[in-house]
């Protein structure tokens, strides 16, 4: 089994340089010169000497690349191309708020979807499935922001239970701060739960329609106690990884959700600065959020081998 | 020792069944009656045998006795009385309590029926202490107790391994332990011994038979087997689309059966040992040779190691061997989806080349090929006229016109009506899909017929029919066949020549009538005597026959 | 022949049967909403009461719902219901163009992954793993950086104009990366059924390789793609709508529902509910399009080989 776990840990570390590599060269894939595409009109010799030293564009490709990994492996992606500054100097704050944020969603709707989940799937063909499942269809199928400003309209503009604009800042207590983020959070976890709680309900389902577990009723063992002890046991696997593949999912959402509340996150971020086309924070921003992503990838392989009995008890 | 039906004697009455009705309910209204009227009755110790083919309703009937019904089915008539109680009376815990302790189930299939992430122990032991019956350690000393009765290796830590960790027959005899726990007047035994090969199947058989006789527990023995029934059973009852046929004591079902139903069941295991295959005029050139062929899949372990057999014409070959014995690579090779790495093929006195794509159209078209389940060979999308034209228009570029004359003609050939014709396979029966591969095959006029289990998938009257159907077909075609089986009643009945496959080796190659008489081959002698007869001794006979042996 | 066949009686159960199996009523809404929706994309220039981007000469901002205006106007005065049918025009037409791309590309990738050898195989399969180990937002929006970046040269070339350029880098580039998840499942698909023995007893008989395509794969192949196209359709819509929503997707003169909902998200801050017409909007069709694609794959998941 753990020749199993490094093995995935070492695919996923090539899978993230590859990313790396394949974001980085995006960059280089069009013909022209990117410093003076970049001035447009304003291009004079000067201004595009200038650039193009800022971003080491006289140097081969290879080696900027290399030099930007190493770079970015110690934090430092150059400077930004709007303010001029160090790129993570502006990012670490706007992190610490998207993890903020994506970490309260995923307190409140695992436990939620799972428990949805699981009673769904309990209660296969009842009211209360069938109601689940439509709110799960419901949420699924709208985008972010419409869920977003419909919970801005009521909640905030028009009974003004929350504030329209989630503005945070370091000095602010907890709670002040989970109250201000209450409706951005409430609006992530409406777009996972829906996943995570179809994904669980059809998991335990699967288990639930497995012999043993018939075999279970057949001993004589009442139902919670099969579901209990024969049936989660076995779900627990494919529910793992679920909630780990949303999380990441989570990553995504996040862009949107926070553009809606002008929440001052990483998302925000990368979209202002891909509307002024400023590279190296893009870079920074996507490189980023592909490695939460690909990092919560691994982490669902690796619960998922960690919790299947025939790897854990070999032969 | 002998214990046949008639010597033993019974206890108390502590199961009656009367009329019991179970059908079907979905979304849509009321489906099928799965059972109708069937009524049972089940002393202490008594051993009653449930005897039919698939869709017989022999599990549904088993399932009820516990009060248990699948999702969508629903008892919805009779009684089923439990030592004076009836269970459709009873609520959720005594139910329970009926099942924990009343009546146990061992499943056809032990691998699926064990919860992976549980040790043996755990799943054994945990209605007994449920149940507060017994503390851990006396529970993990019954079931070791069991595990010695029921001949498990190293009973002392058995209970202690997961159940991917065993093998499959183990794992069959570790559920009649966790059946045992509790000490239940009632076992309900659902065609366990099914998915065992042949050699395995005796030993269970023999250690099941064992503890229901020394405990002296009642049983519902559900098989579609009648030489397996005959040893364990001391009445049987034959089921036929959920309908009682016949109930009677087990001598005068085998020897004596009063209805015309269980008289063709009884037959067609008899038959068994008749060969149909007609001897024909000798010749001597044979159509394929296959010499010291060797095979193997990705990994470096050979599958099929120097291997050689030939058939003639209107020979058939049977390969016979238990699953992992290689006899279907065998058949990969011939044809070539497998290519071999080493050894020859010849057909017609030309080598044929390894690989499908490098051989010609007409060498393609000798050597044609039947399936096991013939709902995945055919196309659902196909008409037959499609699926059976194909090859006519393919191998002989025959007009569209002519096609269809021809495709009527298969049809009445292989006994379907012409009418069938714009018909998809999904409007077939299983007997009638394998009658479609067949014609499929035959039209390509091939010279060789390569079968890979054609009859496993299909009920056994049905499967008696598609042996005749190939018998005739070979008389009137003088087509070869090389059949790949388990089932040496298949060998038996239809085979000429036999070659025995043992761990990707040739371990016995012959005449059947050699090879199926003494000298035996070891392993040939061991597959033969593993062969249920219908004798009600016969289990006793082979037992200790080995048991000398032994010694 | 032989005498007449008895027709065997076919259930005429009551509802509305589709491929042969009947709707549920859930479905029925699905397509009832895609018809509504594709009918008003089509009839839009008789149906606006106004003018694509006409600005009315009263020119009241964020005007509640009236007579005149049914949803209201928007931040710069024009009718949001005229605005509305014709902005559908612009999103359903480029997710469905969007979505056709990807399929073409991800089908023939796919059966050709699955058909060709090994190396082939392993080629495409591991740099869909490496598109796929990034969210494709993201990803979306590194490419739409890199291009925009440029976008003025190939713009001075070619004589298009920035907006429409704009236009077909986004079709594009999520066509592409969308087509990798339709090259898996085609890929998957194609594999299932290659390792049937009906198409082992093509391949045995000498059939080529397109006549087993043709005849035996692609038929049994088309019910899964078919609810795929419903779902990747959902994808790129909500994914083209999020990408103008974040103002980085379609740029004036052009609008589509999600730079609507961009351009209208400040009225929602001061209490009135223009935004939510076009959020709204999306959210119909992609629901009425999900609904449909359930039923689909809830028949598809049924046994194989049983004919309804």
């Amino acid at each position: 089994m753990l020749k199993l776990i490094g093995q995935r840990l070492a695919l996923g570390l090539v899978t993230l340089l590859l990313a790396s590599a394949l974001i980085f060269f995006t960059t280089t894939l069009l013909p022209g010169d990117f410093a003076s595409a970049m001035l447009g009109q304003q291009a004079t010799a000067e201004n595009t000497a200038a650039i193009r030293a800022e971003l080491g564009l006289d140097r081969p490709v290879l080696v900027r690349y290399l030099d930007w990994l190493s770079g970015a492996a110690h934090g430092d992606f150059g400077n930004s191309l709007a303010s001029h500054r160090p790129v993570m100097e502006e990012i670490r704050p706007r992190l610490a708020n998207t993890f903020f944020l994506a970490i309260y969603a995923a307190l409140v709707a695992v436990p939620l979807s799972v428990f949805l989940g699981i009673m769904a799937a309990i209660r296969q063909g009842t009211v209360f499935d069938r109601g689940v499942n439509v709110g799960a269809l419901l949420t699924i199928s709208v985008p972010e922001f419409f869920l977003g400003y419909l919970l801005l309209m009521f909640l905030a503009a028009h009974y003004r239970i929350f504030p329209v604009l989630s503005v945070v800042n370091p000095s602010m207590p907890l709670y002040t701060r989970l109250y201000v983020t209450f409706l951005p959070m409430i609006t992530l976890v409406l777009v996972i739960v829906a996943h995570m709680m179809r994904m669980t309900r059809a998991s335990v389902l699967q288990v639930m329609a497995s012999p043993y577990i018939e075999m279970a009723y057949l001993k004589g063992l009442p139902k919670w106690r099969v579901v209990v002890q024969h049936a989660l046991p076995n779900a627990l696997a494919p529910i793992v990884n679920v909630i780990a593949l949303n999380l990441a999912y989570l990553v995504v959402g996040v862009v949107v959700v926070e553009r809606v509340f002008v929440y001052p996150g990483m998302g925000q971020m990368l979209v202002d600065a891909v509307a002024k086309r400023n590279i190296p924070t893009v870079l920074a921003c996507g490189l980023i959020f592909a490695v939460v992503f690909i990092a919560l990838n691994i982490l669902a392989d690796v619960l998922s081998i960690m919790s299947n009995p025939r790897l854990r008890h070999p032969r | 020792m002998s214990t046949t039906a008639t010597a033993r004697s019974f206890g108390d009455q502590v199961l009656d069944v009367e009329d019991l009705r179970i059908e079907v309910h979905t979304d849509a209204g009321p489906g099928p009656v799965l059972v109708d009227n069937v009524s049972l009755k089940l002393r202490q110790g008594e051993v009653l045998g449930l005897i039919g083919e698939s869709g017989a309703g022999k599990s549904t009937i088993g399932l009820a006795t516990m009060g248990y019904s699948r999702s969508g089915c629903f008892i919805t008539g009779g009684k089923i009385v439990f030592r004076g109680k009836d269970i459709r009376q009873m609520n959720r815990e005594q139910r329970q309590d009926l099942r924990g302790h009343g009546v146990a189930y061992i499943a056809q299939s032990a691998a699926a029926s064990f919860n992976p992430a549980l040790t043996l122990y755990e799943q054994i032991c945990e209605i007994a202490l449920r149940r507060g019956l017994m503390k851990e350690e006396e529970a993990k000393a019954d079931a070791v107790r069991l595990f010695k009765e029921l001949e498990l290796p190293n009973p002392e830590s058995f209970g202690e391994r997961y159940p991917h960790q065993v093998s499959g027959g183990q794992l069959q005899r570790a559920m009649a332990a966790m059946a045992m726990i509790t000490k239940p007047s009632i076992l309900i035994f659902d065609e366990p011994t099914t998915a065992l090969d042949v050699t395995t199947q005796v030993e269970v058989l023999a250690s099941f038979r064992k503890l229901i006789r020394e405990h002296g527990t009642a049983a519902l023995y559900i098989t579609h087997d009648l030489a397996v029934v005959a040893q364990i059973a001391d009445r049987i009852m034959v089921l036929r689309h959920g309908k009682m046929i016949e109930v009677g004591d087990a001598t005068q079902i085998l020897q004596a059966p009063r209805e015309e139903y269980t008289r063709r069941l009884v037959a067609e295991r008899t038959v068994a040992n008749q060969n149909l295959h007609q001897e024909r005029a000798a010749e001597n050139k044979p159509i394929l040779e296959v010499t010291n062929v060797v095979a193997s899949y990705r990994s470096l372990t050979k599958v099929i190691n120097d291997v050689s057999i030939d058939i003639k014409r209107g020979d058939t070959l049977a390969v016979v061997g238990e699953s992992g014995s290689g006899k279907s690579t065998l058949a990969r090779v011939v044809v070539g989806l497998l290519p071999r790495s080493s050894g020859d093929v010849r057909f017609q006195g030309e080598s044929l080349p390894p690989r499908l794509q490098d051989r010609t159209r007409d060498q393609l078209r000798r050597i044609q090929m039947i399936y096991q389940m013939p709902d995945v060979a055919l196309n659902p999308r196909q008409t037959l006229l499609e699926i059976i034209g194909r090859p006519m228009e393919f191998y002989f570029g025959r007009s569209k016109a002519e096609v269809k004359v021809k495709v009527a003609e298969m049809l009445r050939h292989i006994d379907l009506p012409e009418s069938f014709i714009n018909r998809r396979p999904g409007e077939l029966s299983g007997g009638q899909k394998q009658r479609v591969c067949i014609a499929r095959a035959l039209a390509a006029e091939p010279e060789l017929i390569i079968c890979d289990e054609v009859t496993s998938a299909l009920d056994q009257l049905v499967g008696e029919e598609i042996l005749r159907l190939l018998n005739r077909l070979q008389e009137e075609l003088g087509v070869a066949y090389m059949f790949i089986t388990h089932d040496l009643g298949t060998v038996r009945r239809i085979a000429n020549k036999v070659a025995v496959m043992l761990k990707g080796q040739l371990v016995a190659y012959g005449e059947t009538a050699k090879i199926f008489n003494p000298p035996f081959h070891p392993y040939t002698e061991l597959l033969l005597s593993s062969v249920p007869e219908m004798r009600a001794d016969w289990l006793d006979e082979v037992l200790s026959k080995r048991d000398r042996k032994a010694r | 022949m032989a005498a007449v066949d008895v027709k065997s009686p076919v259930k005429k159960s009551r509802g509305i049967r589709l491929f042969g199996h009947r709707m549920p009523l859930s479905a029925q809404i699905g397509f009832l909403i895609i018809f509504i929706n594709l009918f008003l994309m089509i009839f839009a220039p008789v149906l606006a009461p106004y003018g694509e981007g006409i600005v009315p000469t009263d020119m009241t901002k964020w005007a509640p719902p009236s007579a005149e205006h049914w949803l209201g106007t928007d931040a710069i005065g024009r009718d949001i219901l005229s605005q509305l049918l014709y902005g559908a025009r612009l999103s359903i037409g480029l997710s469905l163009l969007t979505t056709i791309i990807a399929f073409v590309i991800g089908i023939i990738t796919g059966f050709t992954a699955a058909i060709m050898g090994r190396w082939v195989d392993v080629t495409l399969s591991r740099f869909a793993d490496l598109i796929l180990s990034m969210p494709t937002l993201i990803f979306c929006l590194v490419i739409i950086t890199v291009v925009m970046a440029r976008e003025q040269g190939f713009v001075d070339a070619t004589g298009v104009s920035n907006a429409f350029f704009e236009g077909m880098v986004i079709v594009l580039v999520i066509g592409f990366l969308y087509a990798v998840p339709v090259f898996r499942l085609a890929r998957a698909v194609s594999m299932n059924i290659v390792a049937l023995e009906y198409v082992e007893a093509a391949r045995l008989r000498g059939e080529n390789i397109w006549w087993v395509i043709r005849r035996e794969v692609l038929p049994n192949a088309v019910p899964p793609l078919v609810a795929e196209f419903g779902l990747r359709f959902c994808f790129t819509f909500l994914l083209i709508a999020s990408l103008s929503f974040l103002g980085l997707g379609i740029q004036p003169p052009y609008q589509d529902w999600g730079s609507m909902v961009n351009q209208n998200a400040q009225a929602i801050f001061i209490g009135k509910p223009q935004p939510l017409f076009a959020a709204g909007a999306i959210a119909i069709l992609t629901i009425g399009v999900n609904l449909v694609v359930d039923w689909l794959l809830s028949i598809y998941s049924r046994a194989h080989g049983e004919n309804a």
